[in-house]
């Protein structure tokens, strides 16, 4: 492999890896704080992506377009869906044990994809890159790298580092950390727990939502794809340690590594390789690299 | 236990099951045969979710290899001994659920639920993304395997009472296996793990034990599900066929191997109804919609499956809290 080639791989591997870990965070949060396992996360991925789709059409007609005013709209209704879905299904969760929290949450996912089937069809289609962003820079003589891609990274930079200021410099971050490790005497303290849970949630949404509507342009759109990244935000999560967002992003950019390099230089093996990651740390480290925040 | 001791009761559905070949038509029999394939499942499956209490969302996988087994395993030329076919697909089925089992039982609770739905991915994507098993168009079995010369799979009815012995030595092998001291054991984890260890019981290898055979019994009915339709295909591997057998328990109430039965009968009725043109016209292509609303209401409204409905409906109807177990 040569030197360029070897760099767009990286490139892509670290704008794979650092989408994934938008997802997983919302994933090892939601569980950490609230412990509830939700396996409809992966659909919050695919309704970003229809987002970008079946916006945009809208935002062109109604103001003339935008790839940020589209982006923007999606936001807020992530955080509506995410606010309306707590409400109404999850805050129901909390006292239930896991195996329901599974149940629920799955039947979840068979709801969310028949709207979008009904809605959308069940066609695959592709998304196109915004004008602004369309371009590409040259790598070496023969290569380039789109900008596009570029941005998504640096988007995702962005928010982890929001992400991890939240967390550790803030007082909300001080109480959402708290609560996961002790709920019942962050509560008598005087928090809101209700309120922590439901901005919480909300914030995951809006995560997976984002991601989705981000990597749109780059993955194109189709039926399951909230399925296959659901799975493989399980396997970060299980490698970075359940609850641990710096975990989460270790292993989503790992991750991102692995299956990047592995469908170049092994495809038929590809789809198994993180697998294979996946269990050669459960056999050294059975609750994953790093400890809970 | 006692819920799963034979009764009085069990004895109806036992004679309708062996006397509807003669009643029906052949469309429903095959319907019979799909429920008591799912039964095998959901039976296969209480073990681990509702006696030991470990959910576990690879069972897909253990279906899944079973029934590759059997296909891959067949000659293309002529019957295979049926016997032969059946004892390598639970074996197969079970080796994956040994090493699966070995590994994610390193866990606990929810991380156990992350590993096992991983892992059967990872079974779905070597049958998927490899020439093994014939990719995304899955393979043919040319001719349906024999017991010998006196019993052919190929003929609907030989058919439909291997299916219906298997389900009945499934049944009664596990109504058995749970009174046993083994049985007594993964009903003390999943009450108390901590407990049992400190009694001296090494739990890792009596849950370990406990997801092999769950994986062999997935293997069989994979086995009857490849020659009930002759042909495999990856999506049998797919994880919502995990989640539909933990649906199908959840339906019948945890803990009772009647409810896993009831569940499987539930579920298929259910997906006949939501899949039905006559009913639904073209809306029935959306019958995960349906299907999906039912879980989340029978979650919402019905923690205990159907088989806590009775106590439910008399805690309503007297106004008095029902005796909770």
């Amino acid at each position: 492999m040569d030197i360029t080639v070897f760099l767009v791989q990286g490139l892509n591997a670290l704008q794979y890896g650092l989408l994934l870990f938008l997802i997983a965070s919302g994933l090892t949060l939601i569980f950490g704080i609230m412990n509830v396992i939700n396996l409809a996360h992966g659909s919050f991925y695919m309704i970003g992506a229809y987002m970008a789709f079946g916006l945009s059409p809208l935002v062109q007609e109604s103001v003339g377009g935008g790839f940020f005013l589209t982006l923007a709209l999606g936001l807020v209704l992530a955080l509506v869906l995410g606010y309306l879905l707590e409400w109404l299904f999850f805050s129901y969760l909390y006292e239930r044990d896991h195996l329901q929290q599974v149940l629920m949450t799955y039947g979840l996912i068979l709801v969310f994809e028949e709207i979008r089937s009904l809605l959308l069809g069940d066609d695959a289609h592709g998304v196109p890159v915004p004008a602004l962003l369309s371009g590409v820079i040259p790598l070496g003589d023969l290569m380039t790298y789109p900008v596009y891609r570029l941005f998504v990274s640096g988007v995702c930079i962005l928010l982890v580092l929001l992400l991890f200021w939240v967390l550790n410099r803030t007082r909300l971050g001080m109480m959402i950390r708290a609560g996961s490790s002790n709920r019942e005497m962050v509560q008598s303290l005087g928090v809101d727990i209700k309120t922590l849970y439901r901005l919480v949630f909300a914030a995951g949404v809006m995560l997976a939502v984002l991601a989705g509507m981000i990597a749109a342009p780059v993955s194109s759109v189709y039926p399951g794809m909230g399925d296959q990244i659901l799975i493989i935000c399980f396997v970060v999560v299980v490698i970075g340690g359940i609850g641990s967002i710096k975990g989460a992003l270790v292993a989503a950019l790992l991750i991102g590594v692995v299956e990047t390099f592995g469908q170049a230089l092994f495809p038929e093996l590809a789809g198994v390789l993180v697998y294979l990651l996946m269990a050669v740390v459960l056999l050294c480290k059975p609750t994953g690299l790093f400890r809970a925040t | 236990m006692r819920i799963n001791r034979l009764s009085a009761i069990d004895a109806l559905p036992l004679a309708m099951l062996i006397l509807l070949p003669w009643l029906t038509d052949s469309y429903t029999q095959d319907l019979i045969i799909k429920i008591m394939i799912y039964a095998i499942l959901a039976l296969a499956l209480e073990l681990v979710v509702g006696t030991t209490g470990l959910v576990c969302f690879c069972q897909a996988a253990f279906f899944g290899i079973g029934a590759y087994t059997a296909v891959l395993l067949a000659d293309d030329t002529a019957p295979t001994n049926a016997l032969w076919l059946l004892i390598s697909s639970a074996l197969f089925a079970s080796l994956y659920a040994l090493v699966v089992g070995a590994l994610s039982l390193r866990t606990k609770s929810v991380y156990f639920i992350m590993v096992t739905l991983a892992f059967g991915q990872m079974a779905y994507y070597v049958f998927h993304d490899t020439s093994l098993g014939g990719g995304t168009d899955g393979i043919y079995l040319f001719f349906k395997p024999v017991f010998g010369d006196w019993l052919d799979l190929d003929h609907s009815v030989h058919f439909y009472y291997v299916t219906l012995s298997a389900l009945a030595i499934v049944y009664v092998f596990l109504m058995l296996l749970l009174q046993s001291r083994f049985g007594r054991v993964l009903a003390g984890i999943h009450q108390n793990e901590q407990r049992m260890r400190a009694t001296g019981f090494e739990t890792y290898h009596y849950k370990l034990i406990a997801f092999t055979l769950t994986g062999a019994i997935s293997g069989v009915a994979g086995f009857l599900f490849a020659v009930k339709d002759a042909y495999v295909n990856p999506q049998m591997l797919s994880w919502h066929m995990s989640g539909a057998v933990l649906v199908m328990i959840i339906f019948g109430g945890l803990g009772s191997l009647r409810g896993a039965v009831l569940g499987a009968l539930t579920y298929v009725t259910l997906e006949e109804f939501f899949k039905s043109d006559a009913i639904w016209g073209d809306f029935a292509r959306h019958w995960h919609l349906g299907l999906g609303l039912i879980i989340i209401a029978s979650v919402a409204l019905l923690p205990r499956g159907l088989a806590g409905l009775p106590a439910l409906l008399g805690q309503r109807l007297t106004g008095r809290p029902g005796v909770s177990k």
